[in-house]
């Protein structure tokens, strides 16, 4: 086991660095000048303009701002972007909101979707089956805005339930209906591949053992079939949190959160290259955190996973 | 190994009067199935499995159930426990139980029975133990549901007695094992110990130990025969191997296509069977031909007309006393080392899979590589293939070294010895036509023009006796024995001089097997082949091999003609083998008819 997870954080080393240095080289690569475009119409002086160059190290060869970048992502350091504002200071404020964001849509789409998933697989076939695997479709099929702006208006305007924007106070229950527009796509995937795994493992013949021994029609499912088809499940889920916290961008414009992915747009749009990487290198390292738990999840769950 | 029976579980004394057929004198069947009708329904309609099936079983008695696959001896059994696969159902006749009727009761009261009234010994021990619990939490499982009496302390070491009783040493540690830490035999005998664990009063064992090695099954066959004997548990004992069946069961139903077609004391219908299937079924069964044989010789008779009618064909090969010709194939000091990671890094071991092996396989011959799983004949087949390449030693063929062949003539070689494997399920592509799987080889190999290879084609189709209407269709339209005349016709395409059969009858039934072997000595008769013949069984190796080459753990045990190996062996381990071939213990006389 400490063998195990001494060679999974051992590859976090190369899958952290590969990352960074491909979402650098990206940014930093494409055409135009950041610098440039600061100014507006009129653009800056000479002298501001090389004196910002200076400071965000532009002058210097990529290879060697990327070791600086890399500096400043161990120093908790990334300097400040071009208005002035600390980026730690960004990211700490985009970060959490768009962090329980992700985690309530996570926890929706996984005690439901395995929940629909596991009737709808014990029952192959029936009428639940039936309109689960429909509305599924349905729901794979629309694309995310669809569905937000639908539930906003009918959820949020007409009916009142929910408040329609979350703005600059986000509580639970305000985070409540973007998370469930969130989990709409994954939640479906999720109902499948539950389904799929748990019709399989009903028919495994240790099931069948299982329910030879005599143990009730509960026991078996709860302890034989729904164990053992949560095994794919959680691996979906584990990748799956890496894309509900990117993947925000959507619908926290739709429901106007100060998230990440808000946060994000604004400093593509100009062009602040800085916080574009130092915001997506905070991403790319939950996704590699999150998976690491899915592997050690994993390894739970199936023990004969423990030594391979 | 010890037995002991602590007497917990509250209402069945256990151990008294022990000894089988302690009741079978009184009158009160415990298991009686009358007109038993079992169906499925598929796409393609409903298939009647089972159709009026008759079975008793007294206490005490064990029974065993023989027939093929698709016989529906697997569906009565599951019918008994309600545990019918998919949309299996019992649409007629009755089942009682202690005078209870089984057929239409409720969920909770056939949840109630199953574990605590009737056990179940299923299949397959790899797939039977769920690979997440602990061995021991599985049948503490066992123990709960059929309410134990006790707390978790008496339970853990009632735990532990099962599987000491079952035949596992230090049974505590082993408890806290998860499945995958187990062999298939240790996991057989969890399954047995899970089977027994509320001392039901009939167990049902389905094919218990058929994806065993042949010496773990006859200990595991042995351990479970006296443990149901002192128990006094009836037995219902599911196998499609006739020899098997006699050597464990006092009384045998033969099912075909469904239906009862003979039943009665075993013996007697070994030595007197009256359906012209069980007939059939008595004449072919490899493990009875094989013990005949042996009868015969210890009588000082010549076994050639000893043989199942359908066998005599090969006969005249092996005992025409080919004369000595040149080698084909030498294999000189084989090795194969693997090497395994291990947990850690850099940590490996190496594993040597084949060690030092030498065999001669000579032209028109037939040579037979024995010996259990993890022996390393396949892995030895493999290289004089020259799918693998051996960490040492040397494979010629026609005199020249393998390993030492261009490229090119590597690819030629190719022409020369094709091989033939255990699955026809997996051996042919789905996707491929059977015209397009035969003549894959001949195309590859730039054989003649189209119209030519078609030709061949339907040349191949006559040669394995299969209409050449077949060409058009695609393997799942065919049955596992037809599947591998296609697999054996696609080998003959370019005209080879060896054939590796990498266990190649196994997964056969017993009547299509002595039809492929038959098929196999014709086409040796016919085109002077050479085979290599990979198998776990030596009761077919009888009938086929006219030498053997025993091995284990990677090394040659012993090597002689047949007739040596099976009248003289020399090694206690061939020893052990043969005499884990079922029906070794039948009387001569029961099975001389």
């Amino acid at each position: 086991m400490l063998w195990y997870l001494g060679r999974r954080l051992l590859q976090v080393i190369p899958v952290f660095l590969g990352a960074t240095l491909l979402l650098y080289a990206l940014v930093f690569l494409r055409p135009g000048d950041p610098v440039a475009g600061l100014g507006g119409e009129r653009g800056l002086p000479e002298a501001v303009q090389a004196q910002i160059r200076e400071q965000y190290n532009l002058n210097e060869p990529f290879i060697v701002q990327y070791l600086l970048f890399l500096k400043g992502v161990f120093t908790l350091d990334f300097g400040v972007d071009f208005r002035g504002q600390d980026i730690m200071d960004v990211i700490g404020a985009a970060l959490p909101v768009t962090f329980q964001l992700a985690i309530m849509a996570l926890v929706i789409e996984a005690v439901f979707g395995v929940l629909f998933g596991l009737f709808a697989g014990m029952r192959k076939g029936g009428w639940f089956d039936g309109t689960v695997l429909v509305i599924s479709l349905l729901v794979i099929s629309v694309p995310t805005f669809v569905i937000g702006f639908v539930l906003q208006f009918v959820m949020g305007v007409k009916l009142g339930w929910f408040p329609v924007t979350v703005g600059r106070d986000p509580n639970f229950y305000s985070l409540l209906l973007p998370a469930i527009v969130l989990a709409a796509t994954s939640f479906a995937y999720v109902i499948r591949l539950t389904r799929t795994s748990v019709a399989e493992n009903l028919s495994a013949d240790y099931v069948r053992t299982a329910r030879a021994k005599g143990l009730r029609r509960s026991q078996v499912t709860g302890r034989h079939v729904l164990r053992n088809s949560l095994i794919p499940v959680v691996t979906f889920l584990g990748a799956d949190l890496g894309n509900l916290m990117g993947g925000a961008i959507v619908t926290e414009g739709i429901f106007n959160i100060n998230g990440v992915g808000g946060t994000l747009y604004q400093a593509i749009i100009r062009g602040e290259n800085i916080t574009v990487v130092s915001l997506t290198t905070v991403l790319v390292i939950v996704y590699i955190l999150a998976n690491l738990l899915v592997d050690l999840l994993y390894a739970a769950l199936d023990p004969r996973i423990r030594y391979a | 190994m010890t037995t002991q029976f602590p007497v917990t579980n509250g209402n069945q004394p256990v151990g008294e009067g022990a000894g089988r057929s302690y009741e079978a004198g009184t009158d009160k069947p415990l298991l009686e199935i009358r007109d038993l009708e079992v169906s499925f329904t598929t796409s393609e309609g409903v298939v009647h499995a089972v159709r009026g099936a008759d079975i008793t079983v007294y206490p005490g008695q064990s029974v065993a159930i023989v027939g093929e696959s698709g016989s529906g001896k697997s569906t009565t059994a599951h019918a008994v426990i309600d545990l019918l696969p998919g949309t299996g159902k019992v649409t007629g006749g009755s089942i009682t139980f202690d005078g209870r009727e089984i057929v239409g009761l409720p969920r909770t009261e056939i949840e109630a029975m199953r574990g605590r009234d009737i056990g179940l010994v299923p299949q397959d021990p790899m797939s039977n133990l769920n690979p997440v619990w602990r061995i021991g939490t599985q049948i503490e499982e066992a123990l709960k549901a059929n309410g134990f009496e006790g707390g978790k302390r008496e339970r853990k070491e009632r735990v532990a007695g099962l599987l000491q009783e079952a035949g596992l040493p230090d049974a505590e540690r082993r408890a806290r094992q998860f499945p995958h830490e187990f062999s298939g035999g240790m996991r057989q005998r969890s399954l047995i110990a899970i089977g027994l664990a509320s001392r039901p009063k009939l167990l049902i064992a389905d094919e218990p130990t058929s994806a065993l090695d042949v010496t773990v099954q006859r200990q595991i066959l042995d351990h479970l025969d006296v443990l149901t004997q002192e128990l006094g548990t009836a037995v219902l004992f599911i196998t499609h191997d006739l020899g098997l069946a006699a050597e464990r069961a006092e009384h045998l139903v033969v099912m075909f296509k469904g239906r009862v077609v003979e039943s009665g004391p075993a013996q007697q219908i070994l030595a007197n069977p009256q359906h012209p299937y069980t007939q059939r079924l008595v004449a072919s069964a490899p493990s009875l031909a094989s013990r005949r044989i042996q009868v015969a010789h210890e009588q000082g008779e010549e076994s050639d007309e000893l043989l199942a009618p359908d066998l005599e064909a090969t006969v005249p090969l092996r005992a025409a006393g080919k004369a000595a010709q040149s080698d084909i194939v030498v294999a000189k000091n084989l090795t194969k080392v693997f090497s395994i990671r291990g947990g850690r890094p850099g940590a490996s071991t190496d594993f040597k899979a084949v060690d030092d092996v030498s065999f001669t396989l000579q032209r028109g011959h037939t040579l037979a590589l024995v010996g259990e799983s993890g022996s390393g004949k396949s892995t030895a087949a493999n290289m004089v293939l020259g799918l693998l390449d051996p960490t040492s030693g040397v494979v010629e063929f026609d005199g020249a070294d393998v390993a030492k062949y261009s490229p090119k003539e590597a690819f030629a070689f190719r022409r020369r010895i094709q091989p033939v494997f255990q699955n026809p399920y997996g051996s042919l592509d789905p996707t491929f036509s059977i015209f397009r799987s035969i003549e894959e080889p001949l195309a590859l190999h730039r054989v003649g023009g189209k119209r030519e290879r078609e030709k061949r084609v339907r040349e191949l189709l006559d040669m394995v006796s299969l209409p050449q209407s077949a060409m058009r269709r695609f393997p799942n339209e065919l049955s596992g024995g037809q599947r591998q005349r296609i697999a054996i016709a696609r080998a003959l395409a370019l005209r080879p001089e060896v054939i590796v059969l990498d266990e190649a009858v196994s997964a056969l039934d017993v009547l299509v097997q002595a039809q492929i072997l038959e098929l196999l000595g014709n086409l040796q008769e016919e085109l002077g082949l050479s085979y290599l013949f990979i198998t776990h069984d030596l009761a077919v190796v009888r009938q086929i091999a006219d030498s053997v080459v025993v091995m284990q753990n990677g090394r040659v045990v012993e090597q002689a003609t047949t007739d040596e190996v099976f009248d003289n062996p020399r090694q206690q381990y061939t020893r052990d083998l043969l005499a884990a071939i079922p029906g070794a213990g039948l009387e001569g006389a029961a099975i001389a008819g």
